[in-house]
């Protein structure tokens, strides 16, 4: 991976949504959506992130494009710290990190045809001419692979993957060097899926393009992480990277997620279920380590001290007072060695 | 995973039982582009008939109005003698309770409830569209603009109207104030809720993260989402103003009685329906033929703005 300055940056980053009930809409009580997040995305890397829904990581996509604000915490796109930024002074970084939604069927606009769907942003930064408008959406429509003479179709008149390469078009069209990819196939027919996904890596081969990979199917992350991180109620509970994690998650909780994903082959046996209950209210979370209450792990000291995220000897961040203890602790149990192949990887 | 990609770029699903060769639609067919030549007005008649008659009929009816000097004859005029005669070939319409011929007051008439019914719809939906705009997508503004729209909703039209009239000299144009002022908060309510809805949008979020300014925003992916809801209410607008317009009349607050409009023709009539119906009838069927024909334009409008139905003419 590349060692120059990483196209995202975030920081400590945190969301809090009020919750606000009765005739003076007061607030009641906090959401706490994404709690102290930090990560980077190197140029041309996928960082993927995983956790169930509600874990708050649609939530955090949106922060990175500030479409929501944040609440807290630092967002820097290469290198330049934009959480601050008003309206006018964002602009110039919009180009530089776009968005590929879920629903390919709300993201686009009803009203207007493909050609000024996919060209829309880039008519944002510079007047296009009639005919060079039509010029650069043919081309981009080309490099998703629709047919120029999709050109004045209307998103109704596509199928849902077909929409999604449209979505992705427009991405595409201000070059950016950052895509956050908001569950971008869950909406998708599992044949078109793959499709979509082949497309989305051809691009990063051809443009350098670095992805914030936002999936709940580990099938799919599997195919094109670099890096994952795995979230719980807001925080990251293991940052590591993929063959890491899929040979050997140390997260009790990402070993439950590895366990409870479907393998497609009935010939290998499930693994036990390991965690059972709910997501606790994210209103009301769990004091401690929010995954205690579910976690066949927990000591004493996850029911009130939060882990922070420790550096394991592979270079994977793991927050969690059993499997990564920090100095703090008395560590019970010593961390899984890695294998080196892991290491090297990363 | 990493499969071989199929072809995506085969024909698009089919998306209602229209069989496939009619969406072959040339580019830019609903647009105002089809009617530059002789060829394409008749394509656009065929394609909206909707919108050609209720635009015809509400140009037949200015026309008429506007003439309506060259031909209608004396509209003011009493002759007790004549008075509640059946329409004859003489008096088409016949005459109402003072004598006055019907059909010159129901031509006369229509000059005053036409620029009624209209002012008062344009500026109702134009008014409603610019505040409930503001108010829909700035949370700054919303909660002050809909305080002060409520102020102005709860306040009644003929009130206000009295109120101006005796302030001032009168006349139409303090009549259409009067009736806008109350009308413009339920447009104002209307977009606002429209706004709110579009606002949301996964669309608009994209146009937020493409650079997209708030300019743009508004008018390209949420001014025309307001427009089908504001057309419907723009044609009951219309409608209302026109009948309004006769209330005032009726307690003087409005236009001079002897000066007719559809409206206070009705009113003063209706006394002598059951002996001479034309009376009412006259204006009345003149007042249902134009909100038609402003429901067939609205609808046809709403219509024209769906790229879904668009294509299927």
């Amino acid at each position: 991976m590349n060692s120059a300055v990483p196209v995202l940056a975030v920081e400590a980053l945190e969301k809090r949504f009020a919750v606000r009930r009765g005739f003076f809409r007061r607030g009641i009580a906090e959401v706490h959506a994404v709690n102290g997040v930090s990560f980077t995305v190197a140029q041309g890397e996928t960082l993927c992130i995983v956790g169930e829904s509600g874990c708050g990581k649609s939530t955090l996509g949106k922060l990175v494009l500030r479409l929501i604000e944040p609440s807290g915490g630092r967002i820097l796109v290469e290198g330049q710290d934009v959480t601050r930024l008003d309206a006018a002074a964002m602009r110039p970084w919009r180009r530089r990190v776009q968005m590929v939604f879920q629903d390919p069927y709300a993201s686009l606009n009803p009203r207007l045809s493909a050609e000024k769907i996919v060209v829309e942003p880039v008519g944002n930064f510079r007047h296009l001419g009639r005919a060079e408008r039509r010029e650069r959406a043919a081309q981009l429509l080309a490099r998703v692979g629709l047919r120029s003479d999709a050109l004045d179709r209307f998103p109704f008149e596509f199928s849902g993957g077909q929409r999604q390469r449209l979505a992705i078009a427009r991405a595409l069209s201000l070059q950016p060097a950052l895509i956050v990819a908001d569950e971008p196939v869950s909406a998708l027919d599992v044949s078109v899926q793959a499709q979509v996904l082949n497309l989305l890596l051809d691009l990063q081969e051809e443009y350098g393009l670095a992805y914030l990979f936002i999936s709940h199917d580990l099938g799919v992350v599997e195919h094109v992480a670099h890096r994952i991180a795995v979230m719980y109620l807001g925080r990251i509970v293991e940052l590591a990277t993929r063959d890491a994690l899929f040979a050997a998650p140390t997260h009790p909780y990402s070993e439950a997620l590895l366990a409870a994903a479907p393998i497609p082959d009935p010939r290998i046996p499930r693994l036990a279920a390991s965690v059972q209950g709910e997501v606790p209210s994210p209103i009301d979370p769990p004091a401690g380590c929010a995954f205690h209450p579910r976690c066949p792990l927990a000591v004493a000291r996850c029911r009130s001290e939060i882990p922070a995220l420790a550096p394991l000897p592979d270079g994977s961040l793991v927050a969690c007072h059993v499997r990564a203890p920090t100095s703090a602790s008395a560590g019970c149990c010593p961390a899984r060695p890695r294998s080196s192949a892991a290491e090297a990887a990363l | 995973m990493r499969r071989a990609s199929s072809p995506m770029s085969a024909a698009p699903r089919n998306p209602s039982n229209v069989p496939a060769i009619l969406l072959q639609g040339e580019p830019g067919s609903l647009d105002g582009r089809a009617l530059r030549s002789r060829r394409g007005l008749r394509r656009f008649v065929r394609r909206h008939p909707t919108i050609c008659l209720g635009a015809g009929i509400i140009a037949v009816m200015i026309g008429l109005a506007l003439a309506a000097p060259l031909f209608a004859g004396d509209a003011l005029s009493m002759d007790p003698s004549r008075r509640l005669q059946a329409p004859s070939a003489a008096l088409w319409f016949g005459t109402d309770n003072l004598g006055r011929d019907v059909f010159a007051r129901t031509v006369f008439g229509a000059r005053v409830s036409l620029l009624v019914g209209f002012s008062v719809a344009i500026g109702a939906v134009l008014g409603g569209l610019i505040i409930g705009l503001v108010a829909g997508y700035s949370r700054r503004f919303d909660g002050a603009v809909m305080r002060v729209m409520d102020g102005l909703m709860a306040m009644p039209s003929i009130l206000l109207a009295i109120a101006l009239v005796s302030l001032t000299h009168g006349g139409v144009g303090v009549v259409i104030v009067a009736i806008v002022v109350p009308e413009v908060p339920r447009a104002v309510r209307l977009v606002r809720s429209v706004v709110l809805g579009a606002r949301e949008q996964p669309y608009v979020e994209a146009a937020v993260a493409g650079g997209a300014r708030t300019g743009t925003i508004l008018v390209r992916h949420i001014l025309p989402s307001t427009i089908a809801p504001l057309v419907v209410q723009a044609t009951y607008v219309c409608a209302n103003a026109i009948l309004t317009e006769a209330g005032l009349s009726f307690l003087g607050a409005g236009i001079p009685p002897e000066i007719p409009s559809w409206g206070n023709m009705i009113s003063s009539s209706r006394l002598f329906l059951g002996i001479a119906p034309w009376t009412v009838f006259a204006p009345g069927i003149c007042l249902t033929v134009v909100v038609l024909a402003v429901n067939l334009l609205g609808d046809g409008m709403r219509d024209l703005l769906d790229p879904r139905l668009a294509r299927k003419f």
